[in-house]
């Protein structure tokens, strides 16, 4: 294991775009773990995930180091409604992580079942689950999983539960697709006639036998799955106003892309900040996604 | 040939069906009165929520409202689109000429960079254009559309005064509406032209580009990486090692020998990339205000405009559809080794 280890760290080493992804993700991991500690909430604060407010009037307060002549102590300024983007952005990096690693092994567990099913019992059950799953797919990007949240009121469990929705049928299709091959193999035969049961042949011998093209699949969607929650929250169907959601910060910068009369770059940071933001998570994972396929992938040597 | 295409057109209304029987399954998670509420229109009517239900039959079964829903569609009438403000074939007829334009001015660039600096970039493997074209790849591919969209506005609307959202100016809405132009192809830059109106041309022109950058910039990256990787493995084969054992020069095996096997996946991507736009790109139509598709079907599904939703699932589901048969016999038109059917 430890050679092993060495080994999956030398390749990386020779690449700094793998080693940039690791870096970037290692980085949000931290930022999240030490919330509390970065961003500490205020005493009263009901949950620590609404952001603190500073007042209600409604302009943004430009960026600590850009405020002349008097400081505050707001180190991102704040966006529409005072929120204080600094504690956005950190408690939103938890968000983030909750949102699309709950999407994505809740997808991967429906793709895995349906995927499995289908592949594996073949006949009128993989007819019936494939044309689900092509029916899924023929829907355009977005406009079901919108039709559910909205269904189902906005909130950010909601925008988990309609993006899973949506994105379970391109893993149940490629694990449908390597079942078929393995589950003709001799070692399943062989488990067959020793009795194994379908539950364990399926569980114990073929889906661990196709898992890996599924993890380098999983880990480059993730950053899709990011954006995607991100631009329902951007639609106005993520979580209430005020909680630390990054989308929602976008979505609270709309008001503010012109700025003021002489100064079109007054409220910048309010779009900036958050937006780059997103597309370094999302750069990270799709770095580390690529990272993942070349160590896992044994075509691509 | 002939034969395989009706097999899979006849697929079309299996697709159309399940689609929207799911739509309706998915609306009986609202409560009868919720889904009274949304016909509505004026506080009034609310005493009389228990006659709407009972109108429209509210609390039949999914299945009797979806065969009531589908009778009238039999009948030519798709129902009123409350967010469009007018029928929905009418939003259909008006949305998607605005979202076609779009698509054939972003599709081309996307093709052609994608292909160019794909190939480039195989050939180049590892050198300092390879590394920077994948760089700006996977940037692409990782920012979001509303991020970009917002941050270009900021600068090309917002500081620079130069390229609007929306689809055309005031001036170019009264003069499109105006008596005496002629809609022709009803994409709008096309008309102008042949109107003769050429500042109209250009207003249209401009509010076209930021939306069109946009998705270029996205859209790209897949498209190169597939052309990269495609290319590379067919630089790899022993065909090519022959063609340079016979000292071909590089240009020539590039172009006439590797480039030619290696746009077969090429092809079939870019046509399901051509559909997908054409159903609509949600995000950027919203961020720049553009009246088309996506936008209509987004606005619709968030205020639950049940007609509405419908009406752009089933044009989106239809294209795709139409989309994964293209693409087939795409693969059977570019790679002769492959039969339909």
């Amino acid at each position: 294991m430890k050679e092993r280890l060495f080994e999956v760290w030398k390749q990386l080493r020779s690449k700094p775009m793998s080693l940039l992804g690791f870096g970037l993700i290692a980085f949000f991991t931290l930022v999240a773990v030490a919330a509390p500690i970065l961003a500490p909430p205020e005493k009263n604060s009901r949950d620590a995930y609404l952001m603190p407010q500073d007042g209600y009037s409604p302009d943004p307060v430009r960026p600590h180091w850009q405020e002349t002549p008097e400081k505050h102590r707001h180190l991102f300024g704040t966006t529409e409604g005072q929120y204080d983007l600094y504690y956005g952005m950190v408690w939103g990096t938890r968000t983030a992580f909750q949102v699309a690693l709950i999407v994505v092994m809740s997808s991967l567990a429906a793709g895995i079942l349906i995927g499995g099913a289908a592949g594996f019992y073949g006949g009128w059950i993989d007819e019936l689950m494939m044309r689900f799953t092509d029916i899924i797919l023929a829907f355009p990007d977005l406009i079901l999983a919108v039709v559910i949240v909205a269904v189902t009121r906005p909130s950010i469990h909601n925008v988990m539960i309609s993006v899973a929705a949506v994105s379970w049928p391109s893993y149940a299709r490629l694990l449908r697709g390597d079942v078929l091959s393995i589950k003709e193999r001799d070692f399943v035969s062989a488990a067959r006639a020793l009795g194994a049961s379908d539950f364990r042949i399926l569980g114990r011998h073929i889906i661990p036998n196709c898992i890996y093209p599924l993890l380098v699949v999983a880990s480059l969607s993730m950053g899709r799955i990011v954006i995607t929650a991100a631009a329902l929250s951007f639609l106005g169907l993520g979580a209430p106003v005020g909680y630390a959601d990054w989308g929602q910060l976008i979505s609270l910068s709309r008001n503010w892309l012109l700025g003021s009369s002489g100064n079109p770059f007054e409220y910048w940071h309010t779009v900036f900040i958050p937006g780059f933001t997103i597309f370094l998570f999302v750069l990270g994972w799709n770095l580390l996604g690529d990272a993942v396929r070349d160590i896992l992938d044994p075509r691509q040597k | 040939m002939a034969k395989f295409i009706l097999k899979r057109l006849a697929f079309l209304p299996v697709v159309m069906l399940c689609v929207t029987m799911l739509l309706f399954a998915i609306l009986q998670l609202l409560t009868p009165e919720m889904r009274a509420s949304l016909y509505v229109k004026d506080p009034r009517q609310l005493a009389a929520v228990d006659q709407i239900i009972e109108k429209y039959g509210l609390r039949d079964p999914v299945y009797k409202q979806w065969g009531r829903w589908l009778s009238q569609v039999a009948h030519g009438d798709l129902g009123y689109s409350e967010t469009a403000k007018m029928p929905v074939a009418d939003a259909i007829r008006a949305f998607f000429p605005a979202t076609l334009e779009l698509t054939v001015l972003s599709f081309i660039p996307i093709l052609l960079l994608g292909v160019f600096f794909g190939t480039l970039s195989a050939v180049y493997k590892d050198k300092w254009l390879d590394q920077t074209t994948r760089f700006v790849a996977i940037t692409g591919y990782s920012l979001p559309s509303f991020v970009l969209g917002l941050l270009l506005l900021m600068v090309f609307y917002g500081k620079l005064q130069l390229f609007p959202p929306g689809r055309y100016s005031l001036d170019t809405d009264l003069l499109v509406h105006g008596e005496s132009f002629r809609h022709v192809t009803g994409l709008l830059s096309l008309d102008c032209l042949l109107n003769g109106e050429f500042k109209a041309w250009l207003d249209v022109a401009k509010h076209l580009v930021l939306p069109a950058a946009t998705l270029v910039y996205i859209d790209l990256a897949l498209l190169l990486r597939i052309t990269r990787s495609s290319m590379l493995e067919e630089l790899g084969k022993d065909y090519i090692r022959t063609a340079k054992a016979k000292g071909l020069p590089g240009a020539v095996i590039v172009r006439k020998h590797a480039l030619k096997n290696a746009l077969i996946p090429v092809v079939t991507l870019s046509s399901l990339i051509f559909i997908t736009l054409l159903g609509g790109v949600v995000i950027t139509e919203t961020v720049f205000d553009y009246p088309g598709i996506g936008r209509w079907g987004v606005v619709a599904a968030q205020q639950l405009d049940i007609a509405g939703v419908l009406g752009s699932t089933m044009l989106a589901a239809m294209l795709f559809v139409a989309a994964n048969l293209v693409s087939d016999i795409l693969y059977a038109v570019v790679d002769p080794r492959i039969r339909v059917g």
